[in-house]
């Protein structure tokens, strides 16, 4: 292939009541075929009940030389988390 | 074995699945594209599926000691009973798209007529097959689009792989002897009825993706009654080798 089909991120949501969660990356040249592509990829062992594809450049990502400043600050003040709760058995995927 | 016409219609069915199964599977590893290698070794693997169906049925009317893998692996060349069609090579992508579609279409008219059959394995197996095959059916119809309304280079190469397959479709429609039994005692589909139906879909898919309907009235047949063209004993070498050299090999 001489031009390269675009790159697609592929988010698929396993069950009902669960969010969407990213599967991975595929090529297609445009979104009807993203669909198909990812459905055939990622979904056809039974993965999946609803699938989102959006373009690879549609996404904005932090850049991971910032990460110290983005992220570090948060993690030596403990009462930021709400782990001093003890979760109820039924409540399930927190 | 009493009912030989039943066995040999179950046979017809099963070797198109089987033979297409086949033909699609040489792709693994081989597609223009991962997407589209996985897409066509799925839908292999579907029809690889359908077709161990009707040959675990047609073993059970054999009788004996018979297994779905003698019939499907251990039938010489003339007797296998698919049509022309669906042993076509994969020339490119083109005609793999082709092929598929001009099947694709025709098997989801036959299952959804299957269904309706008095035989209720037969009826079971269409009633399973429909959904795997309608995807089959949007997968193809769908590239047909894509390459016909495509770039110059993709509309005349697929033009040229409709050309070249147009010949084989009208032998989906013909009738064996058998298959008039069946047909007359309510268990196999009377394919004549469906025919209208077929060559309109498909001119609406052609018409859609800015592709000509080929004129040619000249049709092959022969499948059907076990006259193949040269490019099945090839297919079946590769098919059959492992039970071959190794008789009654198991997974």
């Amino acid at each position: 292939m001489k031009k390269n089909w675009p790159l697609w991120e592929v988010f698929v949501r396993s069950k009902n009541g669960l969010e969407h969660r990213h599967f991975g990356s595929l090529h297609a040249a445009d979104a009807e075929m993203a669909l198909e592509n990812a459905r055939d990829v990622y979904t056809r062992r039974n993965e999946g009940v609803s699938i989102w594809v959006v373009e690879s450049k549609n996404i904005t990502a932090s850049n991971p030389d910032n990460n110290g400043e983005l992220f570090e600050p948060a993690q030596d003040k403990a009462y930021r988390h709400p782990t001093f709760y003890e979760l109820p058995d039924e409540l399930k995927h927190m | 074995m009493n009912n030989n016409n039943l066995y040999k219609y179950i046979l017809g069915i099963a070797d198109n699945t089987l033979i297409l199964g086949q033909r699609l599977g040489e792709l693994c590893g081989h597609g223009p594209s991962l997407e589209t290698d996985i897409a066509c070794t799925n839908i292999s693997l579907d029809m690889l599926g359908q077709a161990r169906n009707y040959f675990q049925y047609a073993a059970k009317l054999k009788g004996k000691n018979y297994t779905e893998d003698d019939i499907a692996f251990l039938r010489k060349e003339h007797e296998y009973l698919n049509v022309l069609l669906v042993e076509q090579p994969n020339t490119d992508f083109a005609y793999i798209i082709t092929r598929q579609f001009l099947f694709d279409v025709y098997h989801l008219l036959f299952l959804n007529s299957l269904k309706n059959s008095n035989d209720l394995t037969l009826s079971a197996i269409a009633n399973k097959s429909i959904k795997e095959v309608s995807y089959h059916y949007r997968f193809s119809s769908d590239w047909i689009k894509r390459l016909g309304d495509g770039t110059e280079e993709s509309h005349q190469r697929i033009q040229k792989a409709i050309d070249d397959l147009w010949t084989y479709t009208d032998e989906l429609f013909h009738q064996t002897e058998g298959d008039k039994t069946m047909i007359n005692e309510g268990i196999g589909v009377d394919t004549l009825k469906l025919k209208e139906e077929y060559y309109k879909r498909v001119n609406e898919i052609l018409q859609e993706a800015t592709l000509n309907v080929p004129e040619s009235k000249y049709f092959q047949k022969g499948g059907k009654d076990g006259i193949h063209t040269e490019h099945l004993g090839f297919l079946l070498a590769d098919l059959q080798y492992m039970q071959r050299t190794y008789p009654n090999m198991q997974w």
